[in-house]
């Protein structure tokens, strides 16, 4: 029952992300849906991933999005029409592509599944896991995180060395 | 009879709890540990507010408020009725919805920290095996509360306070993170009760808690100074700073929601403190271990207290810091600091017991700090100061 009330808080915020008119009240929308989305995570027992998922998603990627939303542009009362023109068209696109994905998930193997029993991964069997089997994939991310922080240092630096 | 001192919340709050029906007893029970964290906390706040006006007052060499109440002590009071009957204005430009629920979301947010702060032996209101990274998800709520704040103002000054502000806190929040790693690793564990634990037992009369480790000690100074950075204190608090930008991101809020901003921002300091004193200072255990017979609740708010007017003091004695010189700070100076830590924190684990482990920690420690600082200070010449115009 809790389960259908963060699933329907996170639908609503999503469907409010794409509906609002101001760009600001559609980030805000959006931070509620990442905030439903790691509720469910919580009450699915997955601790670390619905922590990590505010921390991450909250209180990282919702502030990049507000910087670049603020740094960018004007957006404070341009009006944007919320229903676009060609409604019917993507409506029945979009009814036709959820039918095919509910029938593909009904007739799979996951949905046959009766109740699992609770997933034993506690934070020390993540942090094992992640030293010992999964060391290669840590560094990657990290080598890739590394990238994306050298690259925004140059971009800076040339930025203000034009600018002088 | 020290036993029961020490237990009596817990005895009192089953006993209470034992006369409700079994069905309701579950949520009876956190419930009551909210309300008591919600008074206690409160009434924490509302003493803070007029030890810090007095406090402030007696190191600018006036007294504080002195009217109210013996030595102005119910300050608060009038304090409170005042901002309760004071007129709300919003401005008409501003967003009406995100303005109301800025102060709302960030006092809902500060209040969530102290689910997972062990106030005292088997007193923890959310035992989480991730309790520490519970606390550090929330607390990344509450900036984008100050954006939410700054923003619907439709104020360039909130506008430009909200974004030094959440520039400067998501810089702090680094070495906050990496200074928490170092206890996580050497606890084993990231649950607050586990860590408070860890730090149980004497070694003579000495506790060892981690703060009495060189990279404890380091970790210590580093998580405070991004405390006192991340709760907007001065001397980092150029966002909200009175004399620089009026009153930064809550220049457009009056009355209760300025009283609930207040209360946000007091109470993020204090559940900072909180876990600082849960991580570096042994949490609720005594400092000596003949002192053992005083109730753990009575140590963790003498801690608690011990630091807040410590901030106090910093407040009123260091100048504030520039934007680009706290960024600076951040980023060159506390995080190779952090990442150094981490460093000694391991060789700290792997060492025998010994004066080695000392000495090697110890100049792990100090060398880097001697050297970062002195690198870092390179082009600055300190000489005496020349009034054009004065002379």
């Amino acid at each position: 029952m809790l389960l259908t009330i963060f699933a329907m808080l996170t639908v609503a915020g999503a469907v409010a992300a794409m509906s609002l008119r101001s760009l600001v009240h559609s980030v805000l929308a959006l931070t509620v849906a990442f905030a439903g989305l790691a509720a469910v995570y919580l009450q699915l027992g997955a601790q670390f991933v619905g922590l990590a998922q505010i921390l991450v998603y909250v209180g990282a990627v919702a502030i990049l999005i507000v910087f670049a939303v603020l740094l960018t542009r004007d957006t404070g009362a341009t009006p944007r029409a919320s229903i676009s023109h060609s409604w019917m068209g993507s409506g029945v696109a979009v009814l036709a592509i959820f039918g095919t994905l509910a029938w593909a998930i009904h007739h799979s193997a996951a949905s046959q599944r009766t109740a699992v029993s609770e997933p034993a991964a506690s934070m020390q069997q993540i942090g094992n896991a992640l030293m010992l089997q999964f060391a290669l994939p840590l560094e990657i991310i990290g080598l890739l995180l590394t990238a994306a922080l050298i690259g925004a240092v140059t971009i800076a630096v040339r930025e203000k060395k034009e600018a002088r | 009879m020290g036993e029961t001192a020490d237990q009596i919340f817990v005895i009192v709050q089953h006993w209470l709890v034992g006369h409700a029906p079994a069905a309701l007893r579950s949520t009876l029970s956190p419930l009551l540990s909210v309300v008591a964290i919600l008074g206690v906390f409160a009434l924490l706040f509302a003493v803070t507010t007029v030890l810090e006006r007095k406090g402030l007052g007696r190191i600018q060499n006036r007294y504080g408020p002195n009217r109210v109440g013996p030595f102005g002590f119910l300050q608060p009071i009038a304090d409170g009725i005042k901002s309760l009957t004071k007129e709300d204005i919003v401005p008409q430009a501003a967003d009406k919805a995100v303005h109301f629920l800025a102060p709302v979301v960030l006092v809902l947010a500060a209040f969530s920290l102290y689910a997972v702060l062990p106030i005292g032996r088997n007193m923890v209101l959310a035992n989480l095996d991730a309790g520490v990274l519970f606390f550090f998800a929330v607390s990344s709520v509450m900036e984008l509360t100050i954006f939410m704040a700054g923003w619907s103002s439709r104020n360039k000054y909130s506008l430009l306070g909200a974004m030094r502000a959440i520039a400067q806190m998501i810089s702090y929040e680094v070495p906050l993170i990496l200074a928490s790693v170092t206890v996580i690793m050497a606890a084993g564990s990231l649950s607050t009760v586990t860590i408070v634990e860890r730090q149980a037992g004497y070694i003579g009369i000495l506790p060892h808690w981690f703060v009495f480790t060189p990279w404890g000690f380091a970790g210590f100074v580093i998580f405070m100074i991004a405390a006192t950075a991340e709760s907007n204190r001065s001397p980092f608090d150029l966002p909200e700073g009175e004399s620089e930008i009026i009153a930064g991101y809550y220049t457009e809020y009056s009355g209760f929601k300025f009283a609930l901003f207040f209360l946000g921002e007091y109470l993020g300091m204090f559940a900072i403190s909180g876990l600082g004193i849960t991580l570096f200072l042994g949490g609720w255990g005594a400092p000596l271990s003949f002192l053992t017979w005083v109730p753990s609740y009575l140590w963790f708010f003498s801690k608690l207290l011990t630091m807040i007017v410590v901030f106090i003091w910093v407040r009123g004695t260091l100048p504030r810091l520039r934007m680009d010189q706290l960024m600076n700070f951040a980023w060159r100076f506390m995080l190779p600091m952090a990442l150094l830590n981490l460093v000694t924190a391991g060789t700290w684990h792997f060492l025998p017991q010994g004066v080695l482990r000392w000495i090697v920690c110890g100049l792990l420690v100090i060398v880097p700090y001697v050297l970062l600082g002195r690198g870092l200070m390179q082009g600055w010449k300190l000489e005496k100061r020349v009034y054009r115009f004065a002379e």
